[in-house]
C-alpha cells in the first residue's frame, strides 16, 4: 500500500503526500508548479483549453486536466505543453505546424488543441480530417475557424520527427491509500479489494473517470470526505465474450470499448464517437454513464435497445437485472449502498445494422443530447416479431416506449403501422421543455425517428443522414 | 502622396503586405505566452468573489454578513457602502450600479445575478464556498424578459430613435407589390476562452495598478479611478494580451477591475477577481436579441422602392452601449441596398436580464440580417431566385445621372464595389448551376433537402460615436537600432501587434524583429479609444505610422545637416540608409543621432478624417468607407429533424491592399464561422424566472471543429485597394466577415422551401427545432 500519490510529471517523478487528493490537476499544475500553459476556459471539460496527455497502456489519450484529481493520478504519467519541446527549446512538430500555419490567434486554446495533436502524433500516423476532427471535438477555438488547426495536424507529419522523445513509461506502485489534507483517497487494483472497500464505506463516492463527479467538485465545491477510485481496478478495464455477448467491466473507458461497440453495432459505435470530446472519452467510462442515472446518457438507451443486462456486487454478492430495470425515476437507481455497478453484459446482435441510434442535439459532435432514439424492431414475414424502442431525454429516465412498441407487434412491416405507432408514442412520454429542446419539439421528433427507422429498413436508397451527404 | 510610402520600395524582412505569423504564436504553441491569471501570484493575494442576486427583479433586504464574515479564510467583504467613491460601472450613461447590496439600506435587483457584495478571502475556494452562507431575503417583482414583456410594458431606454429618407408613406401606398414580415433574431455569447479578469495592485500614495483582460483600458481606468474616488493619474491598466474578447471586453471587464481595485485599496493587498464561466455567462453582457419588422413596396423586378422597419433591440438592464449598438443595427438596414425611400425606426427595450453589450458586428449583424431577410422574402414572393433581386438593388457608383448611391442616413457611398465582388464570387463558385443541381437532388429526396444563398457585405468603418476615432502612439528608436513601439490597441488574437508592427518596420525599413511591441497601459499611451469597430489597425497603425514618420524626419533632418545631403538624396534601404554617395546601417545610423544628442522617442496621433455625423438630424457621414465581401453558402437539412449542416462555403472578401495576408484570412475565416454559430447552433436560453440556462459549453455550443464545412474556398479580392488613405490602403477586418454568415441562414431558408409553397419565415439561431417548426408550417 502506498500512502503517496506518485506519478510522473514530463517525465520526472513526483511525489504529494499533503494536499487533498480531489485538488484537481490544473489547478495543482497552475498555481502549485507555476506551469501555467495548460489554461481553464471552463472547469467542466468541454472546452479543452486544459488538455494534457495521459499514458493509457500503450496509448497517449488527451484528457482535460481541470476534471482530473490528483489521486487519479497515482502510477500514471502525464504530459503537459510544457514538456514537448525539446531540450533546448525547440517546438514539437505539432507546435510548429501550428504556429507557422497561422492556428493560433488570441491562443488562450492553444496548448490543449497542441496537446490533442500531441497524442495523435504519437501513434505516428498522419491523421485525415475526419480523424482530426474527431479527436478535436473537444477543444474550442473562438478564433480561427478551425482551418488552420485542421491543416496543422496533418503539415506536423511533413517535417522529421523530433530527436526527443517523452519517457512512454508509467511508474510501478502499490495500490493507493491516500490521506491528505483530512480527506481519504483509495485506489484498489482488484474488484474484490474494490467490493470489500465499497461494502465498508457505502458513504464514499466512487470515481472511475470523473467527468462526471469532477464537475461536482468544479462547479458545485463538493469536497467529499472518501473516495474510491476505480480505474486501477485491473479485472473491471476488461472486454470479454462469450455466450453470444460481451461483457463489458464498469471501468472501462469510452475510448477503449469504442471499436469493439463500433463491431457490435456501427451505429452504436458512431454514437459513442458523438459522447463528450476525446478528453472525455478517454476517461470516462460505460459503467459511470450508467451509474450516474443520468435521463440523458448516451449509452443505456443503446444499450437497453441490445437487451443489456447489468451485474450489481456487494462485497461477494453479485445479481444481474435487465439495465431497464437499474433506472426506478429521476435520480433514482436500483443501487443499494456498499453495492456498485461491476459490469455490463451486451448480447452480440445477429445483424449489426438492425441497431440504429438517433442522436438529436444542437451540435453535432460534443454536444448533450436533446432526444436519443435507439431501436431494433424485427421483422418475420412481413410482420414486426420484436421491438426494442429506446430513447433518452425524452422521461426522467433512459426509457423504452411501451405503447409504441406494442402498437408495432404482430403488424404488418408498414408506413400505416408506423404512423400508429408513432400516435402510441404520445402515451410513452410527457417530456420536458429545458434549454435542449421543448417538449413538443422532443416528442414530434421521438416520433419522426421511428419514422426514419422505418425509411432506412425499407427504402434504403434514400437519404437519410446529413453526416453522409458531400 | 497616395498614403503607401512601400510602394516600389525595396523591403526589408516581413514589412507590410506581407503574410507574416502571429508575433507571439511561438510562445503560444510553447504555452509560454502569459495571460493575466498566468502572472505568479504573490503570497498576499486575496481572492475576490463577486456574489450574485439569484432573483431577477426585485429588492434585496439590507445584508446580514455576521455568518460569511467568520467564514474560514475571509480576510473583508464589500458592499455599496464600502465604495469611496462612485458606485458605478456604467461605460457611458451611469446607470449601473456596481454592487446593489448594503448593510443599511435595500438593494435594487434588475437581474438574475446582479453582483450583490465581494467575498476577499485567501483561496478562491474559500471565498466561494463562504458566499454558500449568505441568507439574502428577497422581495420579489414579475421580471421583464423578453422583447415582447418589454413592448407590453413600454419599458424603453431613452427615446426611440428614427431614421429617414423619402417619402415612405407615398412610396409604400403606391408600390406594385408589398412585402411585409418579421425576423426574430437571437443574442449571443461572446466565448472568449479567457474569462473575465482583473489583478489590482495597490500602490502609494492611493495608486492602483491593474492588470485586466480588458478591451478599453482607458475606459476602465475612468471607472476605476471614479469608483475609488481618485484622479485618473493615480490608476494604471495594463494589458499585454487577452485570450479574445469580441467586444465583450468592451465593458464588460470594467466590473472585474473595480471589484479588485475595491479589494486591493481596503486590504492593502493585492487583489484578484477571476470570474468562473458560469457566472462569467451569467453576468456579462451579449449580442442583443432583436425583432425586425418590415414593410416593403417593390416594383415587378424585386426593386425596392420604399422600406418601413422597425427594429427592437433587447437591452437588459442598463444602458451599456446599446444606444450606439442601436444605431448600428439601423445603419446597417439597407446593407447592399439603396432605398428609394426609407424610415427605420429603432426600441431599445429595457429587459430584466444582463445587460447586452458589444460584439463583433455591434449590431450590424442584426440590421442586416433583416435587410437579406426583406430582399429573401420579396425574391420567395415574386418567384425569382434571390440574387436577382438583390442585385437589382445594389447601391450604384455615384455617376452624377441619379441618385441610387444615398443611404438612408443621407451618406453618399463613394465606393461601392458590390457588384464586381459578386460578379467574380457568382462565377467561381458557380453559383447558378449548383442552384439548379440542388433543385434537381431536392426533387429525387424526400427527407434530405439541400439550400444555396449568396448573401452580400458593406460594413461601415469608424466608430459612429465620432470623438473615438482617435488614437495614439509612443515609438521609442534606441542607440543600437531596435525599436519598441506602443499604442492604444488591445492584442485579442486579430494580429493588432504584428500588424501594427509590420507598419513601424516598413517605416524604418528594418526587419520586423528589430521591433518589439509592449503591454498596453494607460501611463505610456493615454486616452485612448476601445479596440473595437475593426479600427484597432487602422487607428494605431496610422497613429505609429506617425510617430516613426516624426524619428524618420528628425534622422532625415540630421543626415542632411551633418553630411551636406538633401532630402531627396536619403533613401531608406532595408536595414540601411543611403544618404549621397555614402551608405550606413540603420543601427549606426540610430547611434550616430544619439550621440548627436537628436531625440530618438515620439508620440503619434490619428483622428480619422472626413467623419461627421449628426445624429438629432440623421444626417452625415458617419463612416470613412465601407468594407465589403459576398459569400455562399450550401447546406443540408432533415426534414425529420430539422437538424443541419454547412456542407460547402465559397467566400471572397475586401481588405483593400492587406497589411497581412495571412492574418486577414484568418480573420474572414474565424469571423464567418463565429457567425454560422450565431445564426444556427448558439442559442441563449433563460427560464421563466429569468435565469440564463446555457451559462457553460455543456449547454451553449459554439461551433466545433467538424462544423466547418468540408469544403471553404475563401479568397481576399485581388484588386483591394482602399480608396481613402487609410494606413498603407488596407480595409479593416475585424467584424465585416462575420457577416457573410447571414448565407447560411439564407441557404437553410432555402432548403426548407421545398417543403412547401408558403414563405419559410425562418427565425434565427436556425437550431433543429426552429428548423423543424418551419417546415411543420409550410407542410400544415
Amino acid at each position: 500500500m502506498s500512502d503517496t500519490i506518485c506519478f510522473l510529471l514530463n517525465g520526472e517523478e513526483v511525489k504529494i503526500r499533503d494536499l487533498a487528493p480531489t485538488t484537481t490537476l490544473l489547478n495543482w499544475l497552475r498555481y502549485d508548479r507555476a506551469l501555467t500553459g495548460s489554461k481553464e476556459g471552463c472547469a467542466e471539460g468541454d472546452c479543452g483549453a486544459c488538455t494534457v496527455a495521459i499514458l493509457d497502456g500503450e496509448t497517449w489519450r488527451p484528457v482535460c486536466a481541470c476534471i482530473q484529481m490528483l489521486g487519479m493520478l497515482h502510477g500514471r504519467s502525464v504530459v503537459t505543453v510544457e514538456g514537448i519541446s525539446g531540450p533546448e527549446g525547440d517546438l514539437h512538430p505539432v507546435q510548429a505546424a501550428m504556429a507557422e500555419g497561422h492556428g493560433s490567434q488570441c491562443g488562450f486554446c492553444t496548448p490543449g488543441f497542441v496537446m490533442s495533436l500531441w497524442t495523435e502524433y504519437q501513434t505516428g500516423a498522419r491523421p485525415d480530417t475526419a480523424r482530426t476532427c474527431d479527436l478535436l471535438a473537444g477543444n474550442l477555438c473562438r478564433c480561427t475557424g478551425y482551418g488552420p488547426i485542421l491543416d496543422a495536424a496533418s503539415e506536423a507529419f511533413d517535417g522529421p520527427q523530433p530527436a526527443w522523445t517523452v519517457p512512454a513509461n508509467c511508474i510501478d506502485v502499490t495500490p493507493l491509500n491516500y490521506t491528505g489534507d483530512g480527506r481519504r483517497w483509495w485506489s484498489p487494483e482488484t474488484s474484490d479489494d474494490l467490493a470489500g472497500l465499497v461494502a465498508q464505506n457505502p458513504d464514499a463516492t466512487l470515481i472511475s473517470g470523473a467527468t462526471d463527479v469532477g464537475l461536482w467538485v468544479t462547479k458545485h465545491g463538493f469536497d467529499p470526505e472518501k473516495v474510491i477510485y476505480t480505474g486501477r481496478v485491473a479485472d473491471l478495464t476488461q472486454i470479454t465474450e462469450q455466450d453470444g455477448r460481451i461483457e463489458i467491466g464498469a471501468g472501462v473507458t469510452y475510448a477503449q470499448a469504442e471499436a469493439r461497440i463500433a463491431a457490435l453495432a456501427p451505429d452504436f459505435g458512431t454514437l459513442v464517437r458523438r459522447i463528450g470530446g476525446a478528453q472525455v472519452r478517454a476517461a470516462g467510462t460505460i459503467g459511470g454513464n450508467i451509474a450516474n442515472g443520468s435521463p440523458i446518457g448516451d449509452t443505456p438507451p443503446a444499450l437497453i435497445a441490445l437487451g443489456a443486462e447489468l451485474v450489481l456486487r456487494h462485497g461477494s454478492d453479485r445479481r444481474t437485472i435487465p439495465l431497464s430495470d437499474f433506472f426506478l425515476e429521476y435520480g433514482q437507481q436500483d443501487r443499494k449502498p456498499g453495492e456498485f455497478v461491476e459490469a455490463i453484459r451486451v448480447p452480440i446482435p445477429d445483424d449489426p445494422a438492425r441497431l440504429r441510434c438517433y442522436k438529436v442535439s444542437k451540435r453535432l459532435d460534443q454536444d448533450i443530447t436533446a432526444i436519443l432514439g435507439c431501436m431494433i424492431i424485427d421483422i418475420v414475414d412481413d410482420h414486426v416479431h420484436a421491438a426494442r424502442l429506446a430513447f433518452g431525454g425524452m422521461a426522467g429516465i433512459p426509457k423504452r416506449a411501451a405503447h409504441a412498441e406494442a402498437a408495432l407487434i404482430d403488424q404488418p412491416w408498414t408506413r400505416a403501422t408506423i404512423e400508429a405507432a408513432m400516435r402510441a408514442m404520445t402515451e410513452d412520454f410527457a417530456p420536458l421543455t429545458d434549454m435542449r429542446a421543448s417538449a413538443a419539439y422532443r416528442m414530434q421528433v421521438a416520433q419522426n425517428l421511428l419514422m426514419r427507422y422505418f425509411l432506412e429498413m425499407t427504402e434504403p436508397e434514400t437519404a437519410t443522414r446529413i453526416t453522409e451527404i458531400a | 502622396m497616395d498614403g503607401d510610402l512601400t510602394k516600389d520600395m525595396k523591403l526589408a524582412k516581413d514589412g507590410v503586405h506581407t503574410p507574416r505569423r502571429h508575433d507571439s504564436a511561438e510562445k503560444q504553441v510553447a504555452g509560454r505566452a502569459a495571460y493575466a491569471d498566468d502572472v505568479p501570484e504573490p503570497k498576499a493575494l486575496l481572492h475576490v468573489h463577486i456574489v450574485g442576486a439569484d432573483i431577477a427583479c426585485g429588492t434585496v433586504a439590507p445584508l446580514d454578513l455576521s455568518d460569511i464574515r467568520k467564514a474560514p479564510g475571509v480576510i473583508w467583504i464589500g458592499t455599496a457602502d464600502d465604495i469611496p467613491g462612485e458606485n458605478n460601472t456604467g461605460p457611458v450613461i451611469h446607470d449601473e450600479e456596481m454592487l446593489a447590496g448594503s448593510e443599511t439600506r435595500r438593494g435594487q435587483i434588475h437581474f438574475h445575478g446582479q453582483p450583490l457584495f465581494v467575498i476577499a478571502a485567501e483561496t478562491v475556494q474559500q471565498a466561494r464556498t463562504a458566499a454558500k452562507r449568505v441568507k439574502l431575503v428577497y422581495t420579489e417583482e414579475t421580471p421583464l424578459l423578453t422583447i415582447d414583456d418589454a413592448i407590453a410594458a413600454n419599458s424603453l431606454l431613452g427615446e426611440p430613435y428614427r431614421m429617414a429618407r423619402g417619402d415612405i408613406d407615398a412610396a409604400l401606398a403606391t408600390a406594385p407589390h408589398r412585402v411585409q414580415g418579421q425576423i426574430e433574431i437571437g443574442g449571443q455569447e461572446q466565448f472568449y476562452l479567457e474569462g473575465q479578469i482583473a489583478i489590482a495592485t495597490p500602490g502609494e500614495d492611493g495608486d492602483m495598478h491593474v492588470i485586466s483582460s480588458n478591451q478599453h483600458p482607458s475606459e476602465c481606468q475612468l471607472l476605476v479611478a471614479h469608483m475609488l474616488g481618485v484622479p485618473a493619474h493615480a490608476v494604471t491598466i495594463e494589458v499585454r494580451r487577452i485570450g479574445g474578447g469580441f467586444g465583450g471586453k468592451e465593458t464588460q471587464g470594467n466590473l472585474m477591475a473595480c471589484a479588485a481595485a475595491l479589494v486591493a485599496r481596503h486590504t492593502g493587498r493585492p487583489a484578484k477577481c477571476r470570474l468562473d464561466r458560469d457566472q462569467d455567462m451569467i453576468l456579462t453582457g451579449k449580442r442583443h436579441e432583436a425583432r425586425v419588422t418590415y414593410d416593403a413596396g417593390v416594383d415587378a423586378d424585386g426593386r425596392i422602392l420604399g422600406l418601413r422597419v422597425r427594429q427592437d433591440i433587447r437591452c437588459g438592464w442598463s444602458t451599456d452601449l446599446s444606444h450606439a449598438i442601436a444605431d448600428r443595427a439601423m445603419f446597417h438596414a439597407d446593407n447592399c441596398y439603396y432605398l428609394p425611400a426609407a424610415e427605420i425606426t429603432s426600441y431599445r427595450l429595457r429587459t430584466n436580464t444582463c445587460s447586452n453589450t458589444a460584439f463583433r458586428g455591434f449590431g450590424g449583424p442584426q440590421g442586416m440580417l433583416g435587410a437579406e431577410r426583406v430582399v429573401d422574402h420579396i425574391a420567395h414572393q415574386l418567384n425569382r431566385d434571390p440574387l436577382e433581386v438583390r442585385r437589382v438593388n445594389f447601391y450604384a457608383l455615384p455617376d452624377g445621372t441619379g441618385d441610387r448611391a444615398v443611404t438612408p442616413y443621407h451618406m453618399t457611398v463613394e465606393d461601392c464595389l458590390i457588384d464586381e465582388i459578386v460578379d467574380e464570387l457568382v462565377d467561381t463558385s458557380a453559383y447558378t448551376a449548383r442552384r439548379a443541381a440542388i433543385a434537381d437532388w431536392n426533387a429525387d429526396n424526400p427527407i434530405l433537402k439541400k439550400g444555396i444563398a449568396l448573401t452580400p457585405v458593406r460594413f461601415g468603418i469608424s466608430f459612429t460615436t465620432t470623438h473615438l476615432n482617435q488614437a495614439g502612439a509612443l515609438v521609442h528608436l534606441y542607440q543600437d537600432g531596435s525599436v519598441m513601439l506602443n499604442h492604444g490597441g488591445i492584442e485579442m488574437g486579430q494580429g493588432l501587434f504584428v500588424k501594427v508592427a509590420q507598419v513601424a518596420a516598413s517605416a524604418f525599413n528594418i526587419d520586423l524583429d528589430r521591433v518589439k511591441i509592449t503591454a498596453t497601459r494607460t501611463d505610456k499611451v493615454p486616452n485612448t479609444s476601445a479596440t473595437a469597430a475593426s479600427s484597432g489597425s487602422d487607428m494605431n497603425g496610422m497613429a505609429v505610422d506617425n510617430a516613426c514618420a516624426e524619428i524618420r524626419g528628425r534622422l532625415i533632418r540630421f543626415l542632411c545637416e551633418n553630411h551636406n545631403v538633401t532630402e531627396a538624396q536619403v533613401e531608406f534601404l532595408p536595414n540601411r540608409v543611403r544618404f549621397g554617395a555614402q551608405e550606413m546601417t540603420f543601427n549606426e545610423l540610430a547611434k550616430a543621432a544619439y550621440l548627436a544628442r537628436v531625440p530618438l522617442s515620439a508620440t503619434g496621433f490619428y483622428a480619422t478624417p472626413k467623419i461627421s455625423w449628426d445624429r438629432a438630424k440623421g444626417r452625415g457621414r458617419p463612416f470613412y468607407y465601407f468594407a465589403y465581401g459576398a459569400a455562399v453558402s450550401e447546406v443540408v437539412i432533415d426534414t425529420l429533424t430539422g437538424e443541419n449542416r454547412l456542407t460547402r462555403v465559397d467566400i471572397l472578401h475586401d481588405v483593400g491592399k492587406s497589411l497581412n495576408p495571412a492574418i486577414d484570412l484568418g480573420q474572414v475565416e474565424g469571423g464567418f464561422v463565429q457567425g454560422a454559430g450565431w445564426l444556427t447552433m448558439e442559442e441563449l436560453w433563460w427560464d421563466e424566472a429569468g435565469r440564463l440556462r446555457t451559462h457553460a459549453p455543456s449547454t451553449y455550443k459554439i461551433p466545433t471543429a467538424s462544423d466547418r464545412p468540408p469544403v471553404m474556398n475563401i479568397r481576399l479580392w485581388e484588386k483591394g485597394m482602399n480608396r481613402e488613405l487609410t494606413i498603407k490602403r488596407s480595409k479593416a477586418v475585424g467584424e465585416p466577415p462575420l457577416m457573410l454568415a447571414n448565407s447560411v441562414h439564407q441557404a437553410i431558408s432555402h432548403a426548407i422551401s421545398f417543403c412547401g409553397d408558403a414563405y419559410p419565415d425562418l427565425d434565427a439561431p436556425a437550431t433543429p427545432e426552429r428548423i423543424l417548426g418551419a417546415i411543420t408550417r409550410l407542410r400544415a
